[in-house]
């Protein structure tokens, strides 16, 4: 006789908790096969907001952390998702329809990346700052700084690796987030966010919402409070993102748009080097003079 | 001043030089009664005086030559520029300082500040004649009670390395033998070593020998070097009786540049703010040209305000700026380029 | 004793020749357009200086045109070096044809001519003599894998630093390889023409620059266009809003430096007389009709009194008048849309309390003119403390605390610049961490160096000009490729 399973409660993460949408709806998320997996928060607009307030509570003092610590935190995020593994991968093969192998091959992507990223916290300063040699008896260096509350509308398709990829480069130089998970996929976002939960990340940094991203990207699009957003996530959905980039406008919010094909919005090969492309789309230059003087 | 007026003022100082030392004793208190009460202390130790200069506002040296550098830029054209060239003359305190100055030469300085320009009567007259003690009589003979001031330098010019019955001595030689004015140098080994009370004593002391001569108290700013150290200085000489801060003794480069004579112009703007009494600015050595003088006069309309616009606030120390000045006086009057062939001079100079 | 006048120090008009009508620049040649015309004036004597063609939708067209087959055909196959030394010789041309360039910014945007013979013309020269260097150094720029031009950029200036915000512009396009489509601003388009001017006299191929003068319907027409890649925007937050909306969901891309409510922070030890001429540079440069204005004085409250009273002192000693006399300090306003709006504002201060005063200093009877103006008494919530004036009218605040200088003045939507004064370099340090502002000047203000990248937080815009930074809004790269 097989024992009864338990089964667990997939809810929201906003700063630091797992509650369920105050909206009170769930819906019904199923495998790449369609079988039947769990029943996700189905977040609203209001989860959106407190989001929005959880990310902004949360910033300076995760911009204001050192750069060493920061570093530290995010490795400390790779080292729980390699504890957990084992369930990455079951739920990326259930997620993404892929074999055995090929979601262990994502997860360790998945893994290797985030760690990469953990590594440029006290680096990218350096590779993008630096001296300004200017015409005159002045100290002058301009250093990236963090742009604030980042919205990011997590891959459809790619359900870790590409919400690793996401989010990583997002957070590590101080930013904090607002996620919108994949609507059909997002138990390893769910799975993410118990590990940023259990490793030392402060409640706030990263705010992960599961739902219908056109229902709250909209909200997010024009939410004041929110300096930038991600739209990665639109390549897949019916999501008209010229509307959500004008409603960015707003407050001139700096928007990293989808990578646009031939097709329009698609997702990107997440298997590829990155590069820094990710990470400076979320930093400001911020330049400082002073005089030189006896 | 008039000759009767000098030797007047020549007589009453020989007799306080000579009165006793309870006098003395009295006058150094009152000074420090003074700077007590200025400084809201109980007693004027050094550290009093230290926290004191170390409270006034920095001076941000890049923020501060910018500053010099705009005024620089001022334009001054036609009947402004004609007024500005006079005013400048009759701030000259015409200089010799050369251990090889002999009667001949100072009586030469003294005829040329009698008569600047023999060919135009109008040319207005430098305001002194400035030369070692030794001289002082010379000159006085020559200058007679023509009113162009003799000044002297004194207190061991140009070091000051001597002890202070040294530099009274000096000042009381200069004193007797007519200087209208003393021009004394600061202990600047004691200012860079943080012994303001020292500093401040010896003016204290200075200016008492003086008697009713004007002391100007050159702090060598070439030698103090920041620009807090020269405001710092400007404030301590003017606590301890300076009736006029002066730059530099001439023989230290750099000597009087356009920043550190602004950062000297807002400490006497701001003193006579707190106190009332408005004290004289003397930038000397290194200003050879017309267009540099009036930069300085720029500098203190703009600064310190027209107050100080005359002779009595403000000087020149130079030798070849005024002959510069008068070449630029005879080509506003005779409307084309004049030459050092046209500017009668007893030690005629070949650097303009 | 009289007082020191000082007489009037005219620099020559001579050393101009403006024409009485001006066409486009498009192609390399001057051609008519097919829209309207506008008249461009003096802003100093409201003398009309020229007749200026207005490019329409299909001049726009034209141009968008010739930048692209310039691009397809001689500026994406040039080497970097040869591009480089174009702008070696731009920048040269600059600095021969200095004085005329001057003396005719100042007589149609109204500053004085101390600020464009000292700053807008040296350093418009500066900027194509630095980024002359990087056009065959840009794989060394750490842009990120294989930079690309974009093609072909709409750029579109304000009328404050006419000249100048064009080298800003098509310094950096030119040096990574792109071609340009110029719009000067309609109160200002003259000295942008004589740089078309100078671009033959460079030999510069023909359509790498392209001139056309307008107003907003001509710029909205190089926003709109699909031939334009990429556009640079230097102008007002709600414009910049504009722009914004009008390429969402296309390929095109901007960057826009937009407007700004800086707060320049004096703390009680701050190099006080140093601090007085930062605050004077950094409202009345230009007549205040800056982006990076210190528009708001954060005043320690323990020395607000002092400050006060020297700052009006100062303030008494500036020159305001005829802008083409050396000795001016605050010149004209640029129009009379601005003064109005300038006006406007200072009324609602007044109307909300603060305390208003000026130098009372005489003005010309003819020509745009507003004197330097302070108002105390001013609170975070006052229109004069959040709305950009973009005119010479400082408001002043007062803070007790660190923390609530920084509070203050990061409480707007704006975020450009910012000035600390004080002496204590842990706090320098510190204040300048906590500024969400692009550029933080600490004991100094306004200071500009093609070196140096400048640029906005938040609703101040995005992309930074000038610096390694400057040359990635002209560069497409990796994945964004």
């Amino acid at each position: 006789m097989t024992r009864v399973e338990v089964k667990k409660t997939y809810k929201l993460y906003v700063g630091g908790a797992f509650p369920r949408s105050e909206s009170g709806r769930s819906y019904a998320v199923s495998d790449a096969r369609g079988q039947f997996l769990a029943n996700a928060s189905l977040a609203s607009r209001k989860d959106a907001r407190d989001a929005v307030v959880a990310a902004r509570k949360a910033q300076p003092g995760w911009a204001g952390a050192t750069a060493y610590n920061r570093g530290q935190v995010l490795y400390r995020v790779a080292e729980v998702m390699e504890s957990r593994r084992t369930q990455f991968v079951e739920e990326t093969r259930a997620a993404e329809g892929v074999t055995p192998a090929r979601a262990a091959a994502l997860v360790d992507a998945a893994i290797d990346r985030w760690v990469w990223y953990a590594g440029w916290s006290d680096k990218y300063p350096q590779v993008l700052g630096g001296l300004n040699p200017v015409a005159g008896p002045f100290f002058d260096i301009s250093l990236p700084e963090p742009t604030g509350v980042v919205a990011a509308l997590a891959p459809q398709g790619s359900s870790l690796l590409g919400l690793v990829s996401v989010v990583a480069p997002i957070i590590v130089t101080g930013n904090t987030a607002v996620v919108l998970a994949s609507r059909e996929r997002p138990v390893p976002a769910i799975t993410l966010a118990e590990s940023l939960a259990t490793s030392d990340v402060p409640g706030g940094v990263v705010n992960l919402l599961t739902g219908d991203p056109a229902e709250m990207a909209p909200w997010l699009a024009s939410h004041r409070d929110v300096n930038a957003i991600d739209l990665t996530g639109v390549a897949g959905t019916a999501i008209d993102w010229a509307e959500l980039e004008r409603a960015a406008a707003d407050n001139l919010k700096r928007v990293r748009r989808p990578r646009l094909s031939q097709d329009g919005p698609t997702e990107p090969d997440w298997s590829a080097n990155l590069g820094l492309d990710r990470l400076t789309a979320f930093v400001e230059t911020k330049t400082v003079w002073h005089p030189k003087g006896r | 001043m008039t000759t009767a007026a000098a030797d007047a003022t020549a007589d009453a100082t020989t007799a306080e030089v000579d009165a006793n030392t309870d006098a003395n004793a009295t006058t150094d208190a009152a000074a420090i009664e003074h700077a007590r009460a200025l400084l809201g202390v109980s007693r004027l130790t050094n550290a009093a005086l230290t926290r004191w200069l170390h409270g006034l506002p920095g001076v941000d040296q890049v923020g501060c030559e910018a500053r010099a550098g705009a005024l620089g830029t001022r334009s001054i054209k036609s009947a402004s520029k004609a007024w500005a060239i006079d005013l400048a003359i009759s701030m000259i305190d015409l200089t010799t300082l050369e251990g090889n100055d002999t009667p001949g030469k100072v009586r030469g300085l003294a005829a040329k500040a009698l008569t600047p320009d023999p060919s135009d009567p109008t040319t207005p007259r430098p305001a002194a004649v400035c030369v070692y003690g030794d001289m002082v009589a010379i000159a006085r003979n020559t200058l007679g009670d023509s009113g162009v001031r003799v000044a002297a330098v004194a207190t061991a010019f140009p070091s000051g390395r001597a002890s202070l019955a040294v530099k009274l001595a000096d000042v009381a030689d200069a004193v007797n033998a007519g200087a209208d004015e003393i021009d004394m140098v600061i202990d600047r080994g004691a200012f860079l070593a943080g012994d303001y009370r020292t500093v401040f004593d010896q003016v204290v002391a200075v200016k008492r020998a003086c008697g009713t001569a004007r002391l100007k108290v050159i702090m060598e700013t070439g030698e103090l070097v920041t620009y807090d150290n020269v405001r710092r200085a400007s404030w301590l000489c003017m606590l301890a009786g300076a009736d006029f801060i002066k730059t530099s003794t001439g023989k230290i480069s750099p000597a009087a540049t356009l920043p550190v004579t602004l950062v000297m112009l807002e400490a006497v703007r701001d003193w006579r703010e707190t106190t009332g009494t408005q004290i004289g600015v003397k930038p000397a050595g290194g200003i050879r040209t017309s267009k540099d003088a009036v930069k300085f006069l720029v500098a203190v309309n703009e600064v310190a305000g027209p107050d100080w616009l005359e002779p009595h606030w403000f000087r020149f120390g130079a030798s070849s700026l005024l002959n510069d000045l008068l070449l630029q006086r005879q080509r506003l009057r005779i409307g084309a380029y004049s030459g050092a062939d046209y500017i009668a001079d007893d030690s005629p100079s070949t650097a303009y | 004793m009289p007082t020191f006048e000082y007489a009037p120090a005219s620099e020559s008009r001579a050393v101009v020749d403006i024409r009485s009508t001006y066409g486009l620049f498009i192609g390399g040649t001057f051609v008519a357009g097919t829209g309207g015309i506008f008249t461009t004036v003096n802003p100093a004597t409201e003398e009309p200086l020229a007749e200026i063609a207005e490019a329409s939708a299909a001049d726009v067209d034209a141009a968008v045109k010739a930048a692209r087959t310039a691009y397809t055909r001689v500026w994406s196959r040039m080497s970097g070096s040869d591009r480089g030394k174009y702008l070696f010789r731009i920048a040269r041309l600059l600095q021969e044809r200095a004085r005329e360039f001057a003396v005719l910014e100042t007589l149609d945007n109204g500053k004085p001519i101390k600020e464009t013979r000292d700053v807008d013309v040296p350093l418009a020269a500066a900027h194509f003599f630095y980024h002359a260097g990087w056009a065959d150094k840009l794989e060394y720029a750490a842009l990120g894998p294989d930079p690309r031009p974009h093609g072909v950029v709409g750029q579109v200036i304000p009328w404050n630093f006419p000249l100048l915000m064009l080298a800003w512009k098509i310094a950096p396009a030119l040096a990574t390889g792109n071609t340009v489509v110029l719009k000067p601003a309609e109160t200002t388009p003259l000295t942008a023409l004589l740089f078309a001017d100078l671009c033959r006299q460079a030999d510069l191929p023909p359509g790498v620059v392209n001139i056309v003068t307008g107003a907003g319907p001509t710029g909205q027409a190089i926003v709109d266009h699909p031939g334009i890649d990429k556009i640079a925007f230097t102008g007002s937050t709600a414009v910049g809003k504009m722009i914004a909306r009008s390429i969402a969901g296309t390929r095109r891309r901007a960057t826009l430096e937009l407007g700004g409510k800086a707060a320049n922070i004096v703390f009680d030890d701050a190099p006080i007389d140093q601090a007085i001429e930062g605050i004077v540079n950094g409202i009345f440069f230009n007549q205040g009709q800056v982006c990076c204005a210190g528009s708001r004085l954060l005043v320690q409250e323990s020395i607000a009194d002092t400050v006060i009273k020297r700052l009006q002192r100062r303030l008494a000693t500036l020159r305001v008048g005829d802008p083409l006399d050396k000795n001016t300090d605050v010149g004209a306003i640029n129009s009379r849309r601005q003064l109005d709006r300038i006006t406007e504002l200072s009324a609602a201060g007044e109307a909300e309390g603060a305390l208003r005063w000026d130098s009372g200093c005489p003005l010309p009877d003819k020509g745009f003119w507003f004197r330097p103006t302070v108002f105390t008494g001013v609170a975070q919530t006052h229109r004069i403390a959040q709305e950009e004036i973009f005119g010479p009218v400082l408001s002043v605040l007062t803070f007790r605390t660190p923390g609530e200088a920084v509070a203050k003045a990061n409480n707007t939507a704006y975020g450009l610049s910012a000035g600390v004064w004080t002496e204590k370099g842990s706090r320098i340090l510190w204040m300048a961490d906590q500024l969400r502002a692009g550029v933080v000047w600490a004991n100094t203000f306004n200071r500009f160096d093609p070196a140096s990248p400048f640029g906005g937080y938040k609703e101040s815009g995005y992309g930074r000009e000038g610096g390694r930074h400057g040359l990635a809004a002209y560069v497409v790269t990796g994945e964004g490729a």
